[in-house]
């Protein structure tokens, strides 16, 4: 019984955004950055910093931190949509329908599994560093996208599939000139979504060297200094913001002109 | 209206080779006991209308898709200008058969000129090639180019985005188009003006149609020859329009007609076909006495009021000449004229409104040919060998 809820909530939540959430997204997203933006000014002015403060929150060490949570997060997104669309590509094609289930499933459970859990599982099997984190984070990040993709592929009209069928165009050029298409704005939203987790998820990156926003916020959680933490959780949510809205910005873009 | 060639059309086609031939085809879909298509043998001929219908899941489009291998039969085989393309590859059979669909399956996401380029571009014709023959396709079917070419299926209305979906069907000129249930989902007016242009456009670009229906109405006014369908796909009867109304092969076919197979035999005939009467005439210039005489002597109600140059104005009785009142003031006026081309069943809605109980017939001119009177139906009606139908 269990199981059968892992599969049907994945499939029952597609992390589909409609054009109106994602026009909307344009103006929320930016007012949401400049919000924390200032938020992060006002507890940076206003703190006391004491010396611990001070030398965990040296700019320079910030700022590696930042680029090492965004190569990651960046990395890790490449590599979903590098693995997901082509497999979710794959099981929606005629004569492997029964793959897809079953994959959905196993993706799912692996979902279920706490991040930390898998990403120490990754460490045992692939060792420290930030090659690791990208693999966990992928496979961590990868249902969104793939389940988007076969959403986004089998809500295309069947009747727009047959006519192209019927026109002499053959498997690939249908799904090239029409499915690709036609599926896009469905598989931006779970690109967008599995970017949020993939940039949040990097904050975990430190625990086996991958570096990160994540050694400020644990060294604050350490040595008890709620500044610190505040300032590299700010941090990495303006990241994921940042992230988001270029995925919005793509999401309005790629879509196919004469869609409603 | 719909001058639709039937006669010597078929005769020539009895002696030319088909244009499409199924032969012993049988389809059994997968994890199915029983064959969707069994075993069937079809000729269709070249520049005919051939509807197949039959109730619903008796087989028509199974039967349609096998014709352009949309699916694959299980046995038997195809042939296509004489060739036999059982085997051959199917998408570019596929592109030499225009094929419409009733939920048209526009591309949403390609303009109207794009839609209609698919199969010209695949077939790599050149661009301007191209640009000229979607206008043309478009004038063609009643769309402005200049106002439709760029813009995206989603602004279209059902019946314009059918008539984009014929366009595109003709795209790359093929000689043969395969419509399965076309003008199903539109509503009855515009299927109305649908048909009637479709068989307009088809009398000048006689293409080989098949035309699946389920609707026995649209099949008798579509088409050329009817096949009869029932479960499997199986040949109930197949002949022309007239031949099944008239004289249906059994009791499945009567049933399929429905009690109004013989009133539907007057969209089948037109006035040319039939013997015009010929009430008394008369102009403003005939004497009123005279006048009188004549529709006295005749069997008819009313004389017919020509003017100078002989068109008919009005149906003029005994009262109208009784009074003083000038002719064409008091009678009973003649809004509409009916054209040899005209079917009877035109004629007789005309007779109905106008509640003279008759028609007058005019030529291309406008000049006075005669009378079809709702007693001359009436009689041709129950003169039918009507055998076999339930009435
Ligand atoms: N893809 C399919 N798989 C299995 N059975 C099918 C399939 N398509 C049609 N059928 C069955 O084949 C029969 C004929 O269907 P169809 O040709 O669509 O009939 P019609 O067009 O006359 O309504 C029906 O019993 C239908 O259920
Ligand atoms: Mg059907």
């Amino acid at each position: 019984m269990s199981t059968t809820n892992v599969v049907d909530n994945p499939e029952t939540l597609p992390a589909r955004r409609n054009q109106s959430v994602s026009q909307l997204d344009l103006i929320v997203i930016p007012v949401f950055f400049v919000l924390l933006a200032i938020l992060l000014t006002v507890v940076w002015i206003y703190s006391d910093f004491d010396g611990t403060t001070t030398s965990i929150l040296e700019p320079d060490r910030l700022w590696t931190q930042a680029q090492e949570q965004i190569t990651v997060a960046l990395w890790s997104t490449v590599l979903v949509i590098v693995l997901a669309i082509p497999l979710g590509i794959l099981v929606t094609r005629e004569g492997a329908p029964r793959l897809k289930n079953n994959l959905v499933t196993v993706l799912g459970l692996g979902q279920a599994l706490p991040a930390y859990g898998l990403l120490v599982l990754f460490f045992v099997a692939f060792g420290q560093g930030t090659l690791t984190v990208v693999l966990a984070l992928a496979a961590f990040a990868l249902l969104p996208v793939l389940r988007n993709t076969i959403v986004g592929l089998e809500q295309v009209d069947k009747s727009v599939i047959e006519a192209g069928k019927g026109m002499g165009l053959n498997g690939f050029q249908r799904l090239r000139k029409i499915e690709l298409p036609l599926a896009v704005p469905v598989i931006m939203g779970g690109i967008r979504t599995a970017t949020i987790i993939n940039v949040g998820m990097a904050t975990l990156a430190y625990l086996i060297g991958g570096g990160g926003l994540g050694i400020t916020i644990a060294a604050g959680l350490k040595l008890n200094r709620p500044v610190t933490i505040l300032v590299g959780a700010l941090l990495v949510a303006l990241i994921a913001l940042a992230f988001d809205f270029i995925g919005g910005l793509a999401q309005r873009y790629l879509r196919p002109k004469g869609l409603s | 209206m719909n001058p639709n060639p039937q006669g010597p059309q078929l005769e020539e086609n009895k002696v030319t080779t088909p244009k499409i031939s199924l032969r012993n085809v049988t389809k059994t879909y997968s994890g199915v006991d029983q064959p969707a298509v069994k075993d069937l043998d079809l000729d269709i001929a070249s520049g005919e209308i051939l509807v197949l219908v039959g109730p619903s899941g008796c087989g028509k489009s199974t039967t349609l898709r096998l014709i352009n291998r949309m699916i694959e039969p299980s046995s038997g085989e195809i042939i296509f200008d004489g060739e036999n393309v059982t085997n051959s590859d199917p998408n570019e059979l596929r592109r030499r058969m225009g094929y419409v669909i009733q939920q048209v399956g526009l591309f949403p996401h390609r303009t109207i000129a794009e839609n209609i380029a698919v199969v010209p571009k695949s077939l790599k014709w050149p661009k301007d090639r191209i640009r000229a023959r979607v206008d043309e396709l478009l004038e063609l079917t009643g769309m402005d180019p200049n106002v439709y070419r760029d813009r995206y299926p989603k602004e279209l209305s059902g019946g314009q985005a059918q008539r984009v979906g014929v366009a595109r069907a003709l795209g790359a000129e093929p000689d043969v188009l395969l419509m399965d249930e076309p003008f199903g989902a539109i509503d009855p007016i515009t299927r109305f003006n649908l048909q009637n242009e479709f068989l307009r456009l088809q009398s000048e670009l006689k293409k080989t149609i098949v035309f699946v229906t389920h609707d026995i109405d649209e099949a008798v006014k579509m088409g050329d020859r009817i096949a009869i369908l029932r479960d499997q796909s199986e040949i109930a009867q197949l002949d022309t329009p007239e031949a099944i109304l008239t004289n249906p092969a059994d009791a499945f076919v009567v049933d399929f007609l429905g009690s109004g197979a013989v009133l539907k035999t007057l969209t089948l005939r037109r006035l040319r076909d039939i013997q015009l009467v010929h009430p008394p005439e008369i102009t403003e210039q005939t004497g009123r006495a005279d006048a009188a005489a004549q529709l006295r002597q005749s069997d008819f109600p009313y004389a017919v009021l020509l003017d100078d140059t002989r068109r008919p104005i009005a149906w003029v009785d005994q009262k109208n000449l009784d009074s003083s009142d000038s002719l064409d003031s008091n009678s009973r006026r003649i809004p509409v004229k009916l054209q040899p081309e005209d079917t009877l069943q035109e004629a007789l809605s005309v007779m109905l409104q106008t509640s003279a109980g008759m028609s007058a017939v005019v030529d291309g001119s406008g000049q006075y040919l005669g009378t079809c009177t709702i007693q001359s139906l009436a009689e041709l009606l129950t003169d039918q060998p009507v055998d076999g139908a339930s009435l």
